[in-house]
């Protein structure tokens, strides 16, 4: 069978299972809505946050960037990591004993001010739909590739098949969601968990064997190459050598900026409220600690084997492709050709691929709609004065990994429905959080304090509807900025949310005022750094221009200081927060007691 | 929450808190911006198989270690709760 029927049969049955987890477990409370009642086992909970947490970005485009960059992409390993981290030991179980449903619901609190509660509504808002409108772009990248190409695709209504691999990515999440609640997206994403993980390994351990002899792709990139007397680390890094990239392990970025970078994606990542809602659906806050622990654990599996995968897979590209005539360049660039995410310049008119440091054309692809003297499909883009002729979007390596190393087609497939399961988990967590700010914070809280609870529950699924909408449109027609802001929401969430709560628990003296002057302080530098850099005036977007060497990715880290330093400024020249609220931080402080669980009718 | 009085520990429980994940908190400094960045380039003179070993804990060891990290840490607070508890009643 070939690979499109394969798609079609595992794709179809994960998202029949899907479904028919949503309708087994459909909402019938706010409580269930929100945070599944409360009662998820912790092993299950663990799953689903790890599924939760783990993006298209992470199952799709991290392996492919890190394949590109090197060590420098240890900061997105590290960063997601050790955010998790951060966020189980210093926000979750405090948090979690505090027993409000979200971030702005503490923040309002704490900081005893309606303004506060409205600020951090708007940041999680923000930073949930840029990252959703990130997951329907994946969405419909796999569904490009693998369900319809995007040459001979059908055009239904005038619209290509990206646009309905979108719509129909919304119409899945839309029926969760919508109809389960909390409850359903918890055990859908336990489902996703094992779909992902399974379809990540799967080709990892295949390719693990393949080159190195060695079933663990963890050990496999460590050791030596089948039946040659030398490391696959070496190996590459003299391939990249020889063809004029910088060696593999030692990457391009100073050291300060990876710092930043880690440092800013760290906290970030720790501040990201679809995941710390995750905490409120066990019943105690021990559970929640044995949770987080299982979370971290299912999510390093992956995390320890995509770099293993980087590796993999820029040997195979290095050494199948350059130099090599287009004429007999093996199916998989070809397909990927037809999906407008390779492209080949053929500048010196030699028919043989030349692939070296630079970018081959100035741009994204723009294609023409014909062919040229090798068949390859022309292009309208201006070149660029370096030799290099190949046009790899990062996104495609783990995609197109196992095509590369010729496995077999079912495996394929199951990518194929491994990154859309990573997808739509995320996706749906993500909705979730903004159909609870907007019905529980935003009406409930601020405009209508009496509604009851039916219609509550109805405001909230017309949110999480509009909101799939929303996002299906954005998925469809990106703009510009959006790919931009997705890399910058951590950094804007590392220099607002994190501060603000880790005083909040940690320093009781910390006030209202220090708490809303240290979040517009953080955010407002944070924000101007990056649009300087970014939208004003690009080309300065260099080393020698940045402070202290800091890129525009990793100022978060130092729109956090200035977060800390401004708060506390403010804090000790204004007036001590009220008696009441002391009160509730020594509560958080205490253990927890027993037979005390959270309660979700009275909120 | 608020209107209950707290139980009084005279804020030991509190304390020991702060020493556990003070004492995580910097082996979590340690290993992601020690070993994996600050000093990534003597590490890397020794090697561990076909690894260098600064690269490996940037890639490998790091992730290997903050999942340890928290399985400490839950077993160390599920005892200092189990040791406060029974003191408040």
């Amino acid at each position: 069978m070939d690979v499109q029927t394969w798609t079609y049969i595992i794709v179809g049955l994960t998202f029949a299972l899907y479904i028919g987890i949503a309708i087994w477990a459909k909402a019938a409370s706010t409580g269930e809505f929100y945070v599944a009642g409360a009662g998820v086992p912790a092993l299950a909970n663990g799953m689903a946050t790890a599924a939760d947490w783990m993006s298209a970005a992470s199952f799709i485009s991290m392996a492919g960037i890190i394949s590109f960059i090197g060590y420098d992409g240890s900061v997105y390993l590290m960063g997601w990591t050790g955010g998790y981290v951060l966020l189980a030991l210093l926000l979750a179980p405090y948090l979690r004993k505090f027993g409000k449903f979200t971030v702005p619901d503490f923040v309002g609190d704490r900081y005893y001010s309606k303004t506060a509660r409205l600020v951090a509504l708007i940041c999680a808002i923000f930073v949930s739909f840029t990252y959703v409108c990130g997951q329907m772009r994946g969405v419909g990248v796999v569904f490009t590739r693998f369900l319809f190409s995007e040459v001979e695709g059908p055009m239904l209504f005038g619209w290509e098949p990206i646009t309905w691999g979108v719509i129909i990515g919304m119409a899945i999440v839309f029926f969760y969601a919508v109809l389960g609640g909390m409850k359903g997206i918890t055990y859908t994403q336990v489902a996703q968990y094992c779909v992902l993980i399974f379809a990540f390994m799967v080709p990892a351990i295949f390719i693990s064997v393949m080159m190195t002899s060695n079933p663990i792709p963890q050990l496999g990139f460590g050791a030596k190459v089948t039946g040659e007397d030398v490391y696959l680390l070496e190996k590459l890094n003299g391939l990249s050598q020889e063809l004029g990239f910088a060696t593999y392990t030692d990457g391009s970025k100073s050291m300060i900026d990876v710092f930043f970078i880690t440092m800013a994606l760290m906290v970030g990542t720790a501040g990201l409220p679809h995941v710390i809602i995750r905490f409120y659906t066990v019943k105690k806050v021990s559970a929640a600690r044995v949770s987080a622990f299982w979370a971290l654990l299912f999510i390093a599996i992956l995390y320890t084997t995509a770099p293993a995968v980087a590796v993999f897979a820029r040997t195979n590209l290095l050494e199948s492709i350059p130099n090599k005539p287009y004429a007999e360049a093996p199916q998989w660039l070809k397909s990927w050709e037809d999906a407008s995410l390779i492209a080949w310049l053929d500048k010196n008119n030699d028919g043989l691929v030349q692939y070296t440091k630079g970018d081959a054309f100035v741009g994204k692809p723009s294609f023409s709609g014909e062919r040229g003297n090798n068949q390859e499909r022309l292009l309208t883009n201006s070149p660029t004065d370096n030799a290099n002729e190949l046009y790899v979007d990062r996104d495609i390596m783990v995609l197109a990994n196992p095509e590369i190393a010729q496995l077999p087609n079912w495996v394929v497939a199951l990518v194929a429905a491994g990154g859309l399961a990573a997808a739509l988990s995320t996706a749906a967590g993500l909705l979730l959080v903004i159909s609870t700010s907007v019905a529980h914070d935003l009406v409930k809280k601020t405009f209508a304090p009496g509604i009851d609870e039916k219609r509550e529950l109805l405001i909230a699924r017309c949110a999480a509807a509009g909101a799939v909408i929303v996002a299906g449109y954005f998925g469809v027609n990106p703009p510009g900025f959006v790919a931009q802001v997705v890399a910058f929401a951590f950094g804007l969430a590392a220099s607002s949310f994190f501060p603000v709560i880790i005083f909040g628990i940690f320093y009781k003296r910390m006030n209202r005022e220090g708490a809303i002057s240290g979040m517009i302080s953080g955010i407002v530098f944070t924000a101007a750094y990056i649009i300087y850099f970014k939208f004003i005036n690009p080309s300065a977007n260099t080393a020698d221009n940045w402070w202290f060497g800091v890129s525009p990715e990793g100022i978060g880290t130092l729109g956090m200081i200035i977060n800390f330093v401004v708060a506390l400024v403010v804090c000790s020249f204004t007036e001590a927060p009220p008696k009441d609220v002391i009160d509730m931080v020594e509560n958080i402080r205490q253990p927890e007691k027993e037979g005390e669980e959270l309660s979700v009718v009275d909120h | 929450m608020s209107d209950e009085t707290p139980p009084n520990n005279n804020g030991d429980y509190w304390r020991a808190n702060l020493r556990i994940v003070g004492i995580l908190m910097s082996i979590w400094f340690t290993v992601s911006y020690g070993c994996s960045i600050l000093f990534v380039d003597q590490l890397n003179k020794i090697q561990l198989g076909g690894f260098q070993l600064g690269f490996w804990f940037a890639q490998q060891g790091s992730i290997y270690v903050f999942v340890i990290l928290i399985a400490v840490y839950v077993r160390m607070m599920s005892k200092l709760d189990k040791k406060y508890s029974s003191k408040a009643d």
